[in-house]
């Protein structure tokens, strides 16, 4: 890796007694796009507002863009953009005047304003929409402006958490389309959280993040070889007798997700004739698949990601979108 | 994805920064965020003149004739030519002033709660920004809704001249900026809108009664309540843009004198009336930047 754009050595944050991150180490390389994955409440917020100079960390060095978060938050704001978990912008103001508004704040040069936010525009294919007040927009036009007002300043590295939360599966897809065109354009390192499991799979490297530590760093191959070969899931009347039966007669380790066992395996075609003559129990369905990151997850954690029910904030922060998308 | 060819350039990264020019490009561009808003939302200009309208004409011309009927005579002493429409007159501009510069400060706790506020605050610009910022924007807007009232004098027989008016605008201004200035020392305080109904209840309108808006500040009110209208920077502002309009529209010193607000049984002059504004306004806006240097 060439000279990190990111780095962060023995990261922590409390709240009191709360340990919100416990000891993160990551380095992130110039133009890699870095996807931050947890649960909800893992820590991936408070790790990035650290990052982002919004929060500062109990101990630990963060470095972004050369200058450290703690010692030198402006020059490090400088060099960054941000999208943020909640939208962040001025409904009133037409898309252009937006951008505009960024563009001052970070005192682009006069001379190549406007340019610049044409550009910025047309890399989210604002253009035909920039004079309609953002009131008019839609959910995932409001997320495509607000990246590229994130990267309106030539920041080195653009932030985003959670870019992609309350979207449609449709809106969501399009979104990494303009990140990744974004990338290929701006020569910019995107870091982002998210919760969705799928999505990290558009990412270069991921992070996995449980209970304030990283438990897994790579790419999402590499991380899926974590699992060995096919994840196959039995549906039986009687999980207990026939995760037993597994364990005694195939010497295979399942786990339980919602009423079906899930087992690995290294080749499914081969295992499932062998599953139905060797158990006892009654099977009434069987299905067998490439690990997914979810599979990761549940291994490295023993919980599935979407068993996490939202916090009452999620919930809360979701009704404050729908009211406040109506009115702003 | 678009086809169109990108011409800035993709890599000039940012230099040093220069936070205090960036500060000061910062508190113009949200200066003129406010006007922007301001400007789309012309409707809002036409709708605030209903309640000063109310003002003048309902509670003023009843006023009026209870007043006339009354054994003391008409405001001023016997003889007196001034109507109490007149009189009040400046004070439902002041009104104007008053509401607006209060409202438009209370904008940001509404950009804080829809998140807004959270742009501004990332950006590598000095805090104070945000505070002068929004206390210009809030004036600006808070003026243009002052002078909308002189629209309305030739209606109450308040008579302007070129040079009254030439007057008006700066002194309107900075009792625009003064309050302005309190509403965002006071906004940048608060988090959520629930608090609004607090500053409406316990800060606007006491202001609004105290100010002298209804009634002379200078005549025999009780010791009570005239130390608290000598509180009141509203009290200052108004009685400055009193004396302008009305010596404007001819009402002889004799007469204004009897009206005007004292301090310690002195006639205060005009000047030493915008010299308190400035001090006021000014001690607010050291409030407000603070208020906004506390970590978010």
């Amino acid at each position: 890796m060439s000279r990190p754009v990111i780095s962060v050595r023995d990261l922590v944050k409390t709240y009191g007694k709360v340990e919100a991150v416990r000891g993160i180490d990551l380095e992130v390389g110039a133009g890699e796009i870095f996807g931050f994955l947890g649960p909800n409440g893992a820590g991936k917020s408070t790790t990035i507002s650290i990052l982002c100079t919004l929060i500062r960390p109990t101990s630990g060095v963060a470095q972004v863009a050369g200058f450290d978060v703690r010692r030198d938050p402006s020059s490090v704001r400088a060099r960054i953009g941000l999208v943020f978990q909640d939208p962040s912008l001025d409904g009133q103001l037409t898309g252009r005047e937006n951008l505009e508004f960024h563009a001052y704040l970070y005192g682009l040069p006069a001379a190549t304003r406007k340019q610049r936010i044409d550009d910025a525009l047309s890399i989210v294919d604002l253009t035909d929409r920039a004079s309609s007040t953002v009131l008019t927009y839609s959910g995932g036009m409001r997320r495509r402006l607000e990246i590229a007002r994130g990267i309106l300043h030539y920041p080195q590295v653009l932030f985003l958490d959670e870019p992609t939360l309350g979207l449609d599966p449709q809106t969501r897809k399009n979104i990494w389309d303009y990140l990744h065109a974004v990338r290929a354009r701006e020569h910019i390192t995107i870091f982002m959280t998210t919760h969705y499991m799928d999505e990290a799979e558009f990412c270069d490297r991921i992070a996995i993040i449980d209970q304030g530590k990283i438990v897994a760093l790579g790419t999402p191959a590499e991380l899926k070889t974590k699992v060995g070969g096919d994840v196959v899931t039995i549906t039986t009347p009687d999980t207990t007798v026939a995760a037993e039966q597994l364990r005694a007669i195939m010497h295979l380790d399942s786990t339980e997700v919602d009423g079906t066992l899930r087992v690995e395996v290294a080749d499914s075609a081969s295992f499932v004739p062998r599953l139905f003559s060797e158990l006892t129990v009654p099977i009434s369905a069987v299905s067998a698949r490439r690990p997914s990151l979810d599979d990761v997850f549940l291994k490295l954690t023993g919980r599935a990601i979407r068993e996490q029910a939202n916090t009452s904030l999620d919930t809360m922060r979701n009704m404050g979108r729908i009211w406040g998308g109506g009115r702003r | 994805m678009s086809e169109q060819v990108l011409t800035t350039p993709a890599v000039p990264r940012a230099q040093a920064v220069n936070i205090r020019g960036a500060t000061l490009r910062a508190i113009i561009i949200i200066w003129r965020r406010d006007l922007i808003r301001y400007w789309r939302d012309r409707m809002r200009v036409v709708a605030s003149l209903a309640q000063p309208i109310l003002f003048l004409f309902v509670f003023g011309s009843g006023l009026s004739s209870a007043l006339r009927g009354s054994s003391t005579g008409g405001l001023g002493g016997p003889g007196s030519p001034l109507q109490y429409s007149q009189f009040i007159f400046p004070g439902i501009i002041g009104m104007s002033v008053l509401f607006t510069s209060i409202f438009g400060a209370m904008s940001i706790v509404w950009d804080r709660e829809f998140g807004f506020l959270k742009e501004v605050l990332v950006a590598p610009i000095h805090r104070s920004a945000v505070a002068i910022g929004k206390t210009l924007g809030g004036a600006s807007q808070a003026m243009i809704q002052g002078l909308v009232i002189l629209v309305l004098a030739p209606l109450v027989g308040v008579k302007l001249t070129p040079l009254g008016v030439v007057e008006l605008i700066p002194m309107i201004f900075l009792f625009a900026f003064a309050l302005s200035a309190l509403g965002v020392a006071v906004a940048a305080r608060m988090r959520t809108m629930q608090g609004f109904q607090m500053v409406m209840n316990f800060l606007m309108m006491p202001m609004f009664f105290l100010a002298g808006a209804l009634f002379p500040l200078g005549g025999n009110l009780p010791a009570w309540l005239s130390v608290l209208t000598r509180l009141d920077p509203a009290s200052y502002g108004i009685d400055a843009i009193r004396s302008v309009v009305l010596t404007a529209s001819g009402v002889p010193t004799r007469v204004l004198d009897t009206l005007r607000l004292t301090l310690f049984g002195q006639g205060l002059s005009v000047w030493t009336e915008e010299a308190v504004l400035a001090a006021f306004g000014l001690l607010m806006l050291g409030l407000a930047v603070f208020g906004f240097r506390q970590r978010d």
